[in-house]
């Protein structure tokens, strides 16, 4: 018996959380990928009508804007976010001064949800009360930064307020990485007579290779998910110059009464995520296998 | 007692307390949750109370109600769908072809609902010629709200045709006044165009257009000349205009910043509440062009289980159609009576405006669904139109463009 138990036992804690996540994880993505493929209102239906609702997806220019916004924005995002915690970790690196008390105000951002940071910089950033205004006031009256309410600049203000939001957790995942770097090897180096620099873009960061990966997998699915941000940003607006595809999906689903079109733009969405997630499972298996 | 006798007494007080004392029950779910909104319900509340009900409340906020057409979807799923819904225009449609709603012509034809109603009205409370639904109040959405002061001051007319509010709005602009408070929120650009396609389309273009999606209504020279108004009146807001809730729109005009805003009769509650008096401190009219676009809230009825609930519908039903919640209601919430013998002493000058249009558009078919505000088509197609008409708003897209682009969208959207 108490063999029987240590065999599984192990077994038999995970069965439950096996059993929800195979029903409302999977069993969910197959059934939003089966209501994709009908022609669902206001109320899911079941006869399979073929590709007709991801026809429509793709003819609609609402979409297209979601998807393009969902590539510059993510892209920037991403890119900019690294970035900038990058070198705010190197600079807090240098054994400087009340590193804890900066360590926790970059970090502070991190705490606030998307909805607070997305309403805190639609009054930073809207012309007639922020920063535009006061620059303004200071006397300088051509000075103009209207972003959130030009269709063609919109999608940049959130990637702004998005960067301000994530860059400083990105900082203490790169602070964390830079600590574990062997300080043997860098003080080796520093007898040398190596300049710093050389020490950082030699050494240290290609050390860090495993650590950009998951900065960049955390990132890229806050990217993909990203929704509050814009709902409090902009509203989508202006038009909908700054859907994203979950947004989009939002208002298929919740406000049109349109669930295969919801459900269509759901499994697209589905997708891009798992052209980014599966090349990264991928290398993290063939990593342990050798 | 022997078993079989037990059960069987029990059996009989089970059947005739249900059927005898059949106290009406009602689960009212609703997004009314603000302030003067609340408050008309707690009016509906009391006089079902006070006729021997009882009421379960199922507020649900949030998203101009798509929160609560998200709890209704999950509550009809699981099969136990609320007593009565608020619901409006073609969604009562399209819940009655879902086969969820129930049949109220019982008590519709004893309250003798059809002479009371305006025709269109009536029409939207019809499931295949059964009553399903009661509505509640009439908005009007062409409605321009004028500052009353800036107006005088700038020997300015309510303006009665497009061309005399574009020359109006020149001026204003020349005396550096902003001529029209808006919100760039893709439902107030659509408030705005279908007031401007009323005026400029005609009743019967407007019906055509929004409401039979007749595609050469939808891309006559007519839609390009909509869509050119469109753009001249871009040029009429502020720059700060993205992203405004309506109401800080209305403040401008209370404020002086503003002349003109164009909303439903909702905004006149925001007047009301600052306390400016309407023919004094603010104006009203139609916005230009002949016809009358409405907003009807109503309930729908949902099939449920049980003689306490159907009675309960029943009850609810007769009191929401009833002369003293339609006066009291409507006093409330800024819109008027749907049924067209309540007495109008009480209300104000916009609102006699109002009821004495509605009339009078009845008379002439000119009487029409918004399509801005759900009344005229199912979600997928007004949506399919509002991303055009938020998309040209807010962008240097030719008036011609917008028109291929509304008639591709709504065949998308099929």
């Amino acid at each position: 018996m108490a063999a029987w138990l240590e065999r599984n036992v192990p077994k038999l804690v995970l069965a439950p959380s096996f059993v929800a996540v195979l029903v409302f994880v999977y069993g969910f993505i197959a059934w939003t990928a089966w209501v994709s493929m009908t022609r669902s209102r206001l109320l899911p239906k079941y006869e399979i009508e073929g590709f007709i609702q991801y026809d429509r997806l793709f003819a609609a220019p609402r979409w297209d804007t979601a998807i393009n916004n969902l590539f510059v924005f993510g892209a920037l995002f991403i890119a900019v976010s690294m970035l900038l915690g990058l070198l705010l970790a190197i600079l807090l690196d240098q054994k400087i001064r009340a590193e804890g008390a900066l360590r926790t105000i970059y970090l502070y951002p991190m705490a606030l949800s998307m909805i607070v940071t997305g309403t805190a910089w639609k009054w930073i950033m809207n012309p007639g009360l922020g920063i535009e205004a006061t620059v303004r006031g200071w006397g300088f009256e051509g000075f103009s930064f209207d972003w959130v309410i030009d269709p063609d600049m919109a999608i940049y203000a959130i990637v702004i307020a998005g960067v301000w939001q994530a860059s400083g957790f990105v900082m203490a995942l790169f602070l964390a990485g830079l600590r574990s770097v062997d300080e043997e090897i860098v003080k080796a180096a520093r007898v040398d007579g190596i300049p710093t620099w050389r020490i950082y873009s030699a050494i240290i960061i290609p050390s860090m290779m495993p650590i950009f990966l998951s900065a960049f997998i955390v990132l890229a699915h806050l990217a993909i998910k990203s929704f509050d941000l814009v709902i409090a940003l902009t509203g989508g607006g202006p038009g909908y110059a700054t859907d994203l595809p979950a947004t989009y999906m939002y208002a298929m689903a919740f406000s049109r009464g349109d669930l295969g079109q919801a459900a269509s733009s759901a499994m697209v969405m589905m997708a891009v995520v798992f052209a980014i997630v599966v090349p990264y499972l991928y290398s993290e298996l063939r990593a342990k296998r050798d | 007692m022997n078993k079989p006798a037990f059960a069987a007494v029990v059996a009989a007080a089970f059947v005739s307390a249900s059927s005898a004392f059949a106290e009406p029950q009602a689960e009212v779910l609703h997004w009314w949750t603000s302030g003067g909104e609340a408050k008309s319900v707690a009016v509906l509340q009391q006089e079902f109370a006070a006729n021997g009900g009882t009421w379960t409340d199922m507020p649900v906020a949030g998203g101009g109600g798509d929160a609560a057409m998200t709890a209704l979807r999950a509550r009809v799923l699981s099969g136990n769908a609320p007593t009565a819904v608020q619901l409006k225009g073609p969604a009562i449609q399209e819940w009655y072809e879902e086969g969820a709603l129930a049949d109220i012509s019982a008590v519709a034809e004893a309250e003798g609902w059809a002479n009371v109603l305006p025709a269109s009205i009536a029409g939207h409370m019809q499931c295949e010629g059964a009553w399903c639904a009661a509505p509640v109040n009439v908005h009007r959405v062409d409605w321009i709200w004028a500052n009353a002061d800036i107006l005088t001051a700038n020997g300015i007319a309510m303006p009665g045709t497009w061309d005399e509010f574009n020359a109006a709005a020149e001026k204003l602009q020349a005396a550096g006044i902003v001529p029209l408070a808006h919100g760039g929120q893709a439902w107030q650009d659509a408030t705005v165009f279908e007031a401007v396609a009323l005026g400029i389309l005609g009743a019967d273009g407007f019906r055509k257009a929004f409401v039979e999606l007749d595609e050469n209504a939808l891309t006559s020279d007519a839609m390009v000349a909509v869509f050119d108004q469109m753009r001249t009146m871009r040029g009429y807001v502020d720059r700060n205009f993205s992203g405004r809730d309506w109401n800080l729109a209305t403040a401008m005009v209370m404020n002086g910043e503003a002349a003109f805003q164009i909303m439903g009769d909702w905004a006149k509650g925001e007047f009301l509440a600052a306390g400016k008096a309407p023919g004094v401190d603010f104006l009203c009219a139609s916005t230009p062009g002949d016809g009358f676009l409405y907003n009807v809230d109503s309930f729908a009825m949902f099939n449920v289980d049980g003689e306490d609930k159907r009675a309960g519908q029943a009850l609810l039903a007769k009191l929401i159609v009833g002369k003293n919640f339609q006066k009291v209601f409507n006093l409330n919430k800024g819109s008027i009576p749907a049924r067209t013998d309540v007495a109008l002493d009480e209300f104000d000058s916009c609102a006699h405006l109002s009821a004495r249009d509605m009339a009078a558009s009845s008379e002439s078919g000119s009487l029409l669904p918004s399509y801005a505000h759900g009344m005229a088509l199912r979600g997928a197609q007004s949506g399919a139109i509002t991303d055009v008409v938020t998309a040209h708003f807010n962008s240097d897209m030719s008036s011609a463009d917008a028109v291929k682009m509304l008639a591709e969208a709504i065949a998308n959207s099929m």
